[in-house]
């Protein structure tokens, strides 16, 4: 077993992790419960999942800061589960930044440098590369007291990809700032994720983040992958309820099967005949639910287009708030599930009362069976 | 917003006044020009003080205090040093029992631990030798030591020393880099303490000091019990100033370690 | 993917589990050892010489029973144990209110009551010694006002001793009542002014209950220190205001060690009691870690 992972053998500039059946029990209490997945070199990855979901431990096992209790995780093909953290050449972001609060921003900067013996000269020009990676020219004579937080985070980032490290994991790193910088800085790591293309491993709750960010996310729950997938995927094709509720916003239909026709199944749902997509091929049982986005609704009298592709029920509206950008409705079906539907608000759509009867129609393709 | 105040302030700066007093008190008798305990002093002089500088055998006890206290630091800083960090680290029930050991000197009544200390060490003929106070005073110095540096650890982010691992540091490269660093405020605190603690200290002097190795403190109790004159007065008021120039480094090391754990937002 | 990953059953060397075991433990080693060897074992067995001498038995104990001096001692260190604390509680409890509630004097009032805690016991007996002695600094002002026409003896008497002490453990008073008061919410006091409770009753009814934790915490430490005080009261109390650490330290000098040794086991298992029956209290632990500063 080799003592410390050497680039090359994936191509490109990115590691690609394995992670297979990972486990992580404390005292027969399950946080990790079989992960397997595949991260590929140089994409953006996210663990996506509620706090409790795993997603942090995942990422501390694969950073080497907690041993799974069972399982492997590889790093170009080199299992690291026995290598202790400093061996492993990872880059690491923290929430709360851990800057060291007693070496100035450049020091903070050329510690990895400095740990792999990088002469003082080669290691000045690195850092100071560094912090015109992340707009911070000039900074380095500052200590981390002195910066505000977007900066100290992106002095964070310097440090841990000055190494050319071949992997960057990230720990909820825009918790802790407000809205708008957070924006500012996800756009910022895109940019960077596509300047350095090395892989990048994140972990976040907030889902719009991960919306934003990712080429690829791993919904996380309860120790397990829920689904993995591009955020396309995920959004329109939702593969449990759990993903179809915690990304975005959904509308759950209870529905009975009444046929399948290749991966379409139809079924009954509010008195109407509903087609939904169904990825698997087959709907287990007879009682199913169907899920749709509340921006993919309609009323029906302002579409125009086939029955075939088009699955209608009727509704009568219950709530309707205006919001800026969109109206948004709340609808009471036939059985009284209530369903969400969100419109562009217009001058010339006309606003819903309270207690109208209406018909809803959206496409058959944008309703999945879950 | 006007505090709820309950008692007058006029009985508060009585009391405050009862005690600092006595320095007072102790600070002019020092400069009396009486040859006797006597207050008011009559007139000012700095005899007392000529008087210190000048003996032999008022000068010996305060360097031989001087050099225990020093040892005992380098001895209890680097064991108790240790030890906070271990103990950081250790599971809970062997943590209780750990501190519980080491934090004992500081319930355990003195005049227990003297004779102890003595007892035993008379067996082996340090009575009257200097490392034997230096022996001794590690144990009641070393409680200070630990509570000042686990104090300091208590406030260091353990993402710190995380962070340097995934950077590449050797964990040994990460205690000298990272943790050191920041835990010598809390160090330097306890070894100050420690400094103070041992300097003053007399009950176990009184037992193992014998007559090879006179501490101040035992020098200035000899003194008081057989010849009140105002000489210890002016030695009182030396180690007092003393005291207060080691308290003000404390608190400005103290302050500074406030300054590294304060992060601008 | 490396065949490893294949066995999914595989856990992780033993190697890093243990040197996370290991390391605390080598760290805390050398003090441990140093303190049971030249601490608590010389302690332990100069009171094992209580039972050990000259044969195993509980003889000295029970002579112990029966022995007037211990029996007046051990009352003297109780008593004055008892006054002593009082007299800090009743005094250091206004000091440390006003700690808490004055923000621009806080700081004086904290080096006055700090700079004497530092201060050695020895010094601070001496300026009682000055203070009170017969040409001291109470007797002469008395004797110049006219009020008395010989000076008192203060000095070498119970009363000086408690003055002594009362001046030297004032600041673990106060330091734990601080420490809670500064803990109780103020909004708490302001309701009750708000609802109409003149400040003597919210102090009582709200402010005082609210500072025991910090008020026992406060007596218990300076209860257990006063059993063990030997310079003050030696050096300010008369010759029959004797406390256990002198008669002890007497008994040490005459070679009485069996005597001595159980004088210290009684000294120290009192000490050990008080604590355990009080260690439920909450605010305990911070209690001690002020007294080590």
């Amino acid at each position: 077993m080799r003592d410390t992972i050497t680039p090359g053998i994936s191509a490109g500039r990115g590691a690609a992790v394995a992670l297979a059946g990972l486990e992580k029990s404390y005292e027969r209490v399950g946080a990790v419960n079989g992960v397997s997945l595949d991260i590929r070199s140089g994409e953006f990855l996210t663990l996506l999942g509620p706090s409790g979901s795993g997603k942090t431990t995942t990422l501390m096992m694969i950073a080497g800061f907690e041993t799974p209790t069972k399982g492997d995780i590889a790093i170009d093909g080199t299992s690291v589960v026995a290598m202790p953290p400093h061996k492993r050449n990872i880059g690491m972001v923290f929430q709360n930044y851990a800057l060291f609060p007693h070496l100035t921003v450049a020091e903070n900067i050329g510690f990895p440098l400095k740990q792999r013996g990088v002469p003082k000269v080669e290691r000045t020009k690195l850092v100071g590369e560094a912090l015109e990676l992340v707009h911070l020219p000039g900074y380095g004579g500052r200590y981390p007291r002195q910066l505000s937080g977007g900066q100290q985070q992106r002095v964070a980032l310097a440090r841990a990809i000055v190494f050319q490290p071949r992997l960057l994991l990230m720990d909820e790193p825009l918790g802790a700032l407000d809205k708008q910088l957070r924006e500012n800085l996800q756009l910022e790591m895109r940019r960077l994720h596509a300047d350095l293309g090395i892989t990048f491993i994140y972990v976040t709750h907030d889902q719009e983040e991960a919306l934003t960010m990712s080429d690829r996310i791993a919904v996380m729950n309860e120790g397990l992958v829920a689904q993995v997938g591009s955020p396309e995927d995920l959004y329109d094709r939702p593969t449990s309820r759990f993903v179809a509720g915690f990304i975005g916003e959904s509308n759950f239909l209870p529905a009975t099967v009444r046929a399948m026709e290749n991966d379409v199944v139809v079924a009954e749902c509010q008195g109407a005949t509903i087609r939904a997509l169904c990825p698997s091929g087959q709907a287990s049982g007879d009682k199913v639910t169907l899920t749709t986005r509340p921006e993919r609704l309609r009323f029906a009298d302002t579409l125009n287009g086939s029955a075939e592709t088009y699955n209608r029920i009727a509704v009568t509206v219950t709530e309707a708030v205006f919001a800026g950008e969109r109206c948004r409705y709340m609808l009471q079906a036939a059985d009284g599930t209530v369903i969400v539907l969100k419109e562009p608000s217009s001058a010339a759509i006309r606003r819903r009362a309270v207690g109208e009867r209406a018909e809803i129609a959206w496409s058959v393709a944008d309703t999945i069976l879950v | 917003m006007k505090a709820v105040r309950f008692f007058p302030s006029s009985l508060v700066g009585l009391i405050l006044l009862f005690l600092a007093f006595p320095i007072v008190v102790v600070f002019a008798v020092s400069f009396s020009s009486a040859n006797y305990l006597t207050f008011p002093p009559p007139a000012l002089s700095l005899k007392w003080y000529r008087v210190y500088f000048s003996a032999e055998n008022w000068l010996a006890p305060t360097w031989l205090s001087i050099w225990v206290a020093a040892c005992t630091v380098v001895l209890s800083t680097f064991l108790g040093t240790l030890a906070a960090l271990g103990i950081a680290r250790l599971p809970r029930p062997l943590k209780i029992l750990v501190s519980g050991l080491v934090l004992s000197p500081l319930i355990v009544p003195v005049i227990v631990v003297s004779i102890g200390v003595y007892y035993a060490f008379s067996k082996y003929g340090l009575v009257g030798k200097p490392i034997a106070l230096v022996l001794a005073h590690t144990s009641l110095a070393v409680p200070f030591v630990v509570t000042s540096v686990t104090a300091t650890l208590a406030g260091l982010d353990p993402r710190l020393e995380q962070a340097a691992l995934s950077l590449g540091a050797t964990p040994r490269g990460t205690f000298f880099q990272v943790t050191l660093p920041l835990i010598r405020p809390g160090v330097l605190v306890g070894a100050l303490f420690a400094f103070i603690t041992s300097f003053d200290e007399l009950i176990v002097a009184l037992f193992l000091s014998g007559q090879g190795a006179v501490t101040l403190p035992r020098r200035m109790w000899e003194d008081l019990r057989y010849a009140i004159d105002p000489t210890i007065a002016a030695v009182s008021t030396l180690t007092i100033v003393f005291t207060a120039v080691l308290l003000g480094i404390a608190h400005v090391l103290r302050k500074r370690a406030e300054q590294n754990r304060t992060m601008a937002s | 993917m490396s065949e490893l990953a294949q066995s999914p059953g595989r856990l992780a060397p033993a190697l890093s589990m243990d040197s996370r075991r290991i390391v605390p433990i080598l760290l805390v080693a050398p003090l441990v050892i140093y303190m049971v060897v030249l601490y608590a074992l010389p302690v332990a067995s100069m009171l094992l010489r209580s039972v050990d001498e000259p044969t195993w038995s509980l003889d000295h104990y029970r002579d112990l029973m029966s022995d007037t001096v211990f029996f007046n001692t051990l009352v003297n260190t109780l008593y004055t144990a008892v006054i002593v604390t009082f007299g800090s509680l009743v005094l250091g409890y206004p000091v440390a209110l006003a700690l808490v509630r004055t923000k621009k004097m806080a700081p004086v009032i904290l080096v006055i009551v700090l700079l004497p805690f530092w201060t050695s016991v020895l010094v601070r007996s001496y300026a009682w010694m000055v203070l009170l002695g017969r040409h001291g600094l109470i007797n002469e002002a008395l004797l110049s006002s006219g009020l008395i026409e010989r000076p008192l003896r203060l000095l070498n008497t119970p009363l000086a001793v408690y003055i002594g002490m009362i001046h030297i453990l004032l600041p673990y008073m106060i330091l734990p009542v601080a420490n809670a008061l500064r803990q109780i919410d103020p909004s708490l006091a302001r309701a009750a002014s708000g609802l109409g409770s003149p400040p003597w009753k919210t102090f009582l009814q709200v402010t005082l209950p609210l500072s025991v934790p910090g008020v026992a915490a406060g007596a218990l430490l300076v209860f257990v220190l006063s059993l063990g005080f030997y310079i003050t009261p030696a050096m300010l109390g008369g010759p029959r205001d004797i406390t256990l650490s002198m008669l002890i330290a007497n008994q040490v000098d005459q070679l009485n060690w069996a005597y001595a040794a159980c004088l210290s086991a009684v000294l120290l298992a009192t000490a050990l009691i008080i604590i355990v029956a009080c260690r439920r209290l909450p605010g305990i632990g911070n209690a001690f870690k002020m007294s080590a500063r």
